[in-house]
């Protein structure tokens, strides 16, 4: 058959490109402008090259709130993902209990993120709050507005509360699709349950593991609404994440270029972070041959 | 190793999964575990390797009594339909698997690895992963897993469904081989009648969680016990009508055949008459023979063979044909009925009579 063009072709793509460019293409290439000219108004504009971006990364509270940020995500993933696994490993397995475990699991997951800040400022307030009152009833002086120590424990305690059921979630549909005959397999071999764990539940439980990882690292990397609304960033900075100080720069200060800049490190860093997890996901535990 | 079960039932909430089981099955023997799915297969396995105790019954070994001795304490090894291997091990350390844990030194496993590896065609792969491997090897390593353990009672569960046609030939073929020098007792749980033909060995057939007849496999096969074990033991399904005997002959239908030989000494009165499809001719294949009219439902043509699904009297009925016969739906042909292949099953289903 001869080989034709048909310019038709372009027409059947238009949606795909129009809907890729409105939520995607355009909006990113916006805060490429931004970040590299000083906008005053339609017409008035001037290029500044890499300024806004030195500016950023000499940035000094910045440089803190990254800090914050790395110490967050990694806590989420260190506390996150084992406790989520051993969630999902106790779960039953049969029988009504599955539905009425995965419906209480699913429910820290169906609520508006901000509504979770509000839950949790009543819950942890000293005065009228059931877990603020009872801890300071113990003797233990607990404030999430005064101290930043106790402001971390409560927003790691949110956070935990808030998204290890989707830890679970995942890694129990990882366990879920194991066939029977690979336990079966491991006890005619006579393996231990820590064999079991380790030679089929966990490398079967890669793929949706790594999923787990990559979603936790991306989300709490991004982490806004929850410490927007509990903490405010507060007290002094120690809770301000890479959002709410992104947020304070172009919003409170209307400092878009800076602003700008700072969404495109933070993006690539983001970038960086998910690709090096999922390149180190998909090699572990596969060197090991012999 | 002699391995015997003696009236073996297994229910599981209420449900009945084998009923009282029977089976004697000897050292360095093959046999075939063959049924429908749910049949009881591999509840029957799953009770053979002790993963499973029986509600009543005993399990004997050697004539001693292992009913209740954990699987981890018997000599068993077991290859599954779906190949079961450790995701993240080498094809080497898979295979290696049974011996650590039983704590064999490094030269013992070495060597019976590589001797396993070497019989199996996996020396090349041996620093493979299994995801690595296509799904034959695959079942090999699981099979050189199951050989290295040097097992006395080695539990094969459909280990070749899911392989495509070609593999399925060349290791079924190879199987029995392999295990042939261990002594093991071998037992192949299929559902296919050919598979179980093919094997040879012994066979029992199964049927809701009963054992409806266990011997030689070509005599289960040719003088099945009862119209059950027929229908097991029959693929495609087994072609039956209910007859009348009087006067020195069956009728159904319209049809009066003459009971000739063996079948010519039954006492009058209802029986089932069984046939296997290969003996529903489109010619005439003897002069005894008697021909019918029945009507075309569906044929299915696999090129060296049709199998021609016809209407008559009232049943479905398959014949085999040779050669491709490319039939109209509806059409009516004409097929001939050899006495001299009948299968005569009493009203209780027991076989009355074999022709031939």
């Amino acid at each position: 058959m001869e080989k034709r063009e048909n310019q038709k072709a372009w027409l059947m793509i238009l949606p795909v490109v129009v809907v890729v460019a409105f939520s995607a293409i355009i909006p990113l290439m916006t805060v490429v402008n931004y970040s590299v000219q000083d906008i005053f108004g339609p017409n008035d504009r001037v290029f500044v090259g890499a300024d806004w971006f030195l500016a950023v990364l000499n940035d000094r509270r910045l440089h803190e709130a990254l800090l914050r940020q790395f110490l967050f995500s990694a806590l989420v993933l260190v506390i996150e993902v084992p406790l989520g696994v051993l969630i999902a490993l106790a779960m039953p397995r049969k029988g009504i209990a599955v539905s009425f475990s995965l419906v209480l699991l699913a429910l820290p997951l169906l609520i508006p993120w901000n509504v979770i800040g509000t839950i949790w400022i009543i819950f942890t307030r000293p005065d009228i709050g059931l877990l603020g009152h009872t801890i300071n009833s113990l003797g233990i002086s607990f404030d999430h507005t005064a101290s930043p120590f106790d402001a971390w424990i409560t927003l790691m305690l949110m956070e935990v509360w808030h998204w290890t059921p989707l830890v679970v979630l995942l890694a129990y549909a990882g366990l879920k699709a194991i066939p029977d005959a690979y336990y079966q397999a491991a006890r005619i071999d006579g393996a231990s349950a820590w064999d079991v764990f380790r030679y089929i539940q966990l490398p079967k439980m890669r793929g949706v593991l790594t999923i787990a990882i990559l979603l936790r690292f991306m989300d709490s990397f991004l982490i806004y609404a929850e410490p927007f609304v509990l903490t405010g960033g507060g007290p002094g900075n120690s809770t301000t994440f890479l959002s709410i100080y992104l947020v304070k720069l172009a919003v409170g200060q209307f400092d878009l270029g800076h602003a700008a800049a700072f969404s495109i490190i933070y993006f690539l860093i983001v970038l960086l972070f998910s690709w090096i997890f999922y390149q180190a996901l998909n090699t572990i535990g596969t060197g090991d041959r012999r | 190793m002699l391995l015997e079960l003696d009236q073996v039932s297994r229910t599981v909430g209420g449900e009945s999964h084998l009923r009282d089981v029977s089976l004697r099955l000897e050292k360095g023997t093959l046999n075939v575990l063959l049924g429908a799915t749910l049949s009881g297969k591999t509840s029957l396995l799953r009770v053979m390797a002790g993963l499973d105790r029986p509600s009543t019954g005993r399990l004997l070994v050697n004539g001693a009594d292992v009913t209740g001795a954990p699987v981890h304490r018997r000599s068993v090894a077991m290859v599954y339909q779906q190949f079961i291997n450790y995701p993240n091990l080498s094809v080497y350390k898979n295979i290696a698997s049974p011996l650590r844990l039983a704590g064999l030194l490094r030269p013992e496993i070495e060597h019976r690895v590589r001797g396993a590896a070497d019989l199996l065609r996996l020396t090349p792969l041996l620093d493979r992963l299994p995801g690595e491997l296509s799904g034959g090897q695959q079942q090999r390593t699981a099979i050189a897993r199951a050989l290295v353990k040097g097992a006395d009672l080695v539990l094969l569960d459909e280990p070749l469904a899911n392989l495509d046609y070609k593999l399925r030939e060349e290791l079924r073929e190879e199987l029995p081989k392999i295990f042939a020098g261990t002594g093991a007792v071998l037992v192949y749980a299929t559902t296919e009648p050919t598979e179980a033909l093919l094997l040879g060995g012994h066979t029992a057939t199964l049927h809701e969680g009963r054992v409806t007849a266990f011997g030689p496999t070509i005599e289960v096969f040719r003088r099945p016990n009862t119209l059950t074990t027929a229908q097991v033991f029959s693929d495609p399904p087994l072609n039956t009508i209910a007859a009348d005997k009087r006067d020195g002959g069956f009728y159904f239908g319209s049809i009066a055949v003459p009971a000739a030989g063996a079948l010519a000494g039954l006492p009058d009165g209802g029986y089932t008459i069984g046939f296997r499809p290969e003996h529903l001719y489109p010619d005439r294949p003897a002069h005894t023979a008697v021909e019918i009219a029945a009507r075309v439902v569906i044929t299915e043509i696999t090129g060296s063979e049709s199998f021609v699904h016809v209407a008559f009297a009232g049943r479905r009925w398959i014949a085999l044909a040779h050669g491709v016969h490319d039939l109209a739906i509806d059409q009516t042909v004409s097929l001939f009925l050899d006495p001299a292949r009948f299968l005569v099953f009493d009203r209780g289903g027991a076989l009355a009579a074999a022709a031939a």
